[in-house]
């Protein structure tokens, strides 16, 4: 289990706190679970009562030394493992320079995927390619897997005249129909339902096709999570649901979102297999992601995991989380972080060093660079061009209805 | 052409499209093996198999999200909410992704969902059987909000709606089900005989823009949809004004031509919904007509609608707009 719930001791009902406020000594217990503890079940024979414990445990492959151990090892050969590696990186440094962009007024907005960059990459990679990905706007890695170009990324987030969503939606807000990524949403926790959708009509089309999607702990509190998680038992779709547990939505943390301390385990009780897996490890999500689609393949329908990791950055461009938050609480994560431990693995398996990883993050940045270079020929926020202003007026529905044509009329664009 | 009623007509326009379209399922409360609480998918499911005709759990906006998911997956999703005042839970699906999904992806992803539900009073129904919330979605860009009165047009219209590439609305009158109603509770007649109870055979669309003109007069223009028509046809009757009588049908986007050329023709208008009045469609009928006809209006413009309040139970028929409250603003047109 997690660590107990933390209560505020003045108020007549339970009330959560933080581990940590800013005044505060940031730290968490040691984790309990190594990767050694739980088994990998048959996924094709696998019912939900024999996932108790991996619901309730944790599913790691890299130990406290990042060296992969125990059943759930995928034993990748090098060239997949350098190239999870290299996505996160690649995130990573194309997050810090967007950032920076952000910050010097180039982008209206931006939300970085920091400390969670392995989540999207590593469950992409472990999918097939025509599987559908319904992200949240904390999944974009998902792309890079799938070959999107980081001009064509950042066009969007620009909103300039060569965005795909023709400025339409805020930055981060990807769609990308060509690599089955569903466009993101604002409000939280919409595709968590609608992904249960979307694999029924893999399902009802005879597919073979996985949906796979994502939820905070903030947004598993809404009716959409619970939805998706009813109605995914009810018809056992091919549907892989995740709840990202990063501790923090905006400033609630978990513990002031639900009772419970365990987002996996919710998933028993509507006869779907759990996991809980650490969000962290490259290879343990991995892993659970094939595992997850293993059963989709044989027919078995969904798969309920909890990710468990820590919120790095700040939700937003807009948030300040050190007013709520000791700013170094990501440090003591005792997941660490990310990149770091796949980097670590890579190295200590001999395939990769420091002087290498260096000089990836050098070549990677200036990628990112050129391509932001690439990316405002076609329009900045400053000085445009951006789409014209007669996308205001089109694909709101399939035709221009006359009482928009004659608003666009009284616009004159 | 064969007599239906209007529950045999819906069923007809699914059967068809069932049969014709193999992306078309349909699902939602009680729909499947029952047929529906009003029967209007009866027989459906064992025409069809449970994969494409189904009972839903009970959670509406689980479903309308399930939808929408079937929808930008190629699928073509007629959804049953049981009542109009049960979609409430759906309405961020509605609102916020159906009505949305084509504009926000750039036209990657659409979502032809048709959302049918009963609506309107006159059954008893109290304040939670009897909702008539079709401005709660006329607000909504992205959405085709469509209102039918009749057999014949809830065939035709239904069709239209699930042929639509757009998310629509599909407003049933739940009160004239089994027979038109002319406002008087205890006249209870049925389809039978009705002109508008002929209803074509096989594939019959009515596009989803075209208001339906049912009675041509010189003296005064009526507006309404869904039960009203009935109502309002009785009241004209009653008012021994020559009346033309617009049936909207699709409220988003209305008919701008039939409304324009009617209210130019008389110069006299009066709008009817059961809906409360404050900002009702009647208020936008009110205000595009004066745009667009100021200069040949000869009276003020008159609404007719439920009240301000929460629908009641016992007292629904001081609630509705009656024959007499319709007749008196015929009149009150007249007298200027």
């Amino acid at each position: 289990m997690a660590e107990e719930r933390e209560l505020e001791t003045s108020a007549p009902y339970a009330v959560g706190k933080p581990p940590a406020r800013p005044d505060q000594e940031p730290g968490f217990a040691a984790w309990p679970w190594s990767p050694t503890d739980l088994t990998r079940p048959d996924p094709t024979s696998c019912k939900a009562e024999d996932t108790d414990s991996h619901a309730h445990g944790l599913v790691r492959v890299l130990d406290d030394d990042d060296l992969a151990k125990g059943e759930w090892d995928p034993s990748l050969d090098d060239d997949t493992l350098l190239e999870g590696l290299g996505w996160m990186m690649r995130l990573r440094i194309f997050d810090e320079r967007m950032m920076k962009m952000q910050r010097t007024g180039k982008l209206s907005f931006y939300m970085r995927s920091f400390g969670e960059e392995c989540i999207a990459i590593a469950q992409t990679m472990a999918l097939e390619t025509q599987d559908w990905i319904f992200p949240t706007y904390r999944q974009p890695g998902a792309q890079f897997v799938r070959g999107r170009s980081m001009v064509s990324m950042i066009n969007h987030c620009i909103g300039n005249i060569e965005d795909n969503v023709k400025g339409r939606q805020m930055p981060v807000h990807y769609t990308w129909k060509e690599g089955r990524f569903i466009s993101v949403s604002s409000p939280v926790g919409t595709q968590f339902s609608q992904a249960v959708g979307v694999a029924m009509a893999s399902a009802y089309k005879g597919l073979d096709e996985a949906t796979i999607t994502w939820i905070g702990d903030g947004a598993s509190a809404e009716g959409d999570y619970h939805y998706a998680v009813n109605f995914a038992s009810t018809f056992k779709p091919p549907v892989i649901l995740c709840v990202v547990n990063n501790q923090w939505a905006i400033s609630t943390h978990a513990n002031l979102a639900t009772g419970g301390r365990n987002f996996a385990a919710r998933g028993l009780a509507y006869d779907i297999p759990c996991l809980r897996v650490d969000g962290n490890d490259f290879l343990a999500l991995y892993s659970a992601t094939k595992w997850a689609r293993e059963r989709i393949s044989a027919g078995l329908g969904p798969t309920h995991m909890e990710i468990y990791t820590y919120r790095a950055g700040a939700h937003s461009s807009s948030d300040d989380p050190s007013a709520y938050r000791h700013g170094d609480e990501f440090q003591c994560w005792p997941g660490g972080d990310p990149i770091e431990r796949l980097k670590n693995h890579c190295i200590k398996k001999g395939i990769w060093s420091e002087d290498k990883h260096n000089k990836l993050a050098e070549l990677l940045d200036e990628e990112v660079m050129a391509a932001y270079k690439e990316a405002v020929k076609f329009g900045d926020l400053a000085n445009g061009p951006y789409p014209p202003a007669s996308t205001i007026f089109t694909e709101v529905y399939e035709e221009v209805p006359w009482h928009i044509q004659e608003q666009r009329e009284e616009l004159g664009k | 052409m064969t007599e239906m009623n209007m529950i045999q007509a819906l069923n007809s326009a699914i059967d068809d499209r069932l049969a014709n379209d193999e992306n078309v399922v349909v699902f939602g409360e009680d729909v499947g093996f029952f047929g529906g609480v009003f029967r209007v998918t009866d027989g459906l499911q064992k025409k069809y198999g449970a994969h494409r005709v189904f009972d839903a759990p009970l959670a509406e906006g689980g479903f309308a999200a399930m939808a929408f998911g079937m929808g930008i997956n190629g699928l073509r999703p007629v959804m049953e909410i049981q009542f109009a005042d049960y979609i409430f839970p759906a309405y961020d699906q509605i609102v916020n992704e159906m009505a949305k999904v084509r504009h926000r992806s750039g036209g990657e992803f659409t979502c032809p969902v048709t959302v049918r539900t009963p609506a309107g009073g006159g059954i008893r129904g109290g304040h939670h059987h009897s909702q008539s919330p079709e401005a709660q979605f006329t607000h909504t860009p992205g959405l085709k909000v469509v209102y039918c009165s009749t057999p014949r047009n809830a065939k035709g219209l239904l069709t239209s709606a699930i042929e639509c590439n757009d998310p629509v609305i599909f407003f049933e009158p739940k009160r004239c089900y089994r027979g038109p109603f002319y406002g008087d509770p205890h006249n209870v007649p049925t389809w039978k005989g009705h002109p508008d109870a002929d209803v074509p055979d096989g594939h019959y669309t009515i596009p989803l823009e075209e208001a339906n003109l049912v009675l041509e007069g010189d003296d005064c223009t009526v507006i309404a949809w869904g039960t009203m028509v009935h109502v309002c046809q009785q009241a004209i009757e009653n008012s021994g004004v020559s009346c033309d009588l617009i049936d909207l049908q699709t409220l988003v986007p209305w008919d701008r031509d039939a409304v324009v050329n009617s209210a130019k023709k008389t110069g006299r208008i009066v709008v009817v919904h059961e809906a409360p009045k404050t900002s009702g469609f009647g208020g936008e009928m009110v205000a595009s007509i004066q745009e667009r006809c100021f200069y040949h209006l000869e009276a003020p413009i008159e609404r007719v609608t439920g009240w301000d309040t929460p629908f009641p139970h016992t007292t629904e028929w001081d609630y509705m707009p009656s024959p007499e409250r319709i007749t008196e603003a015929i009149r009150r047109t007249q007298e200027v």
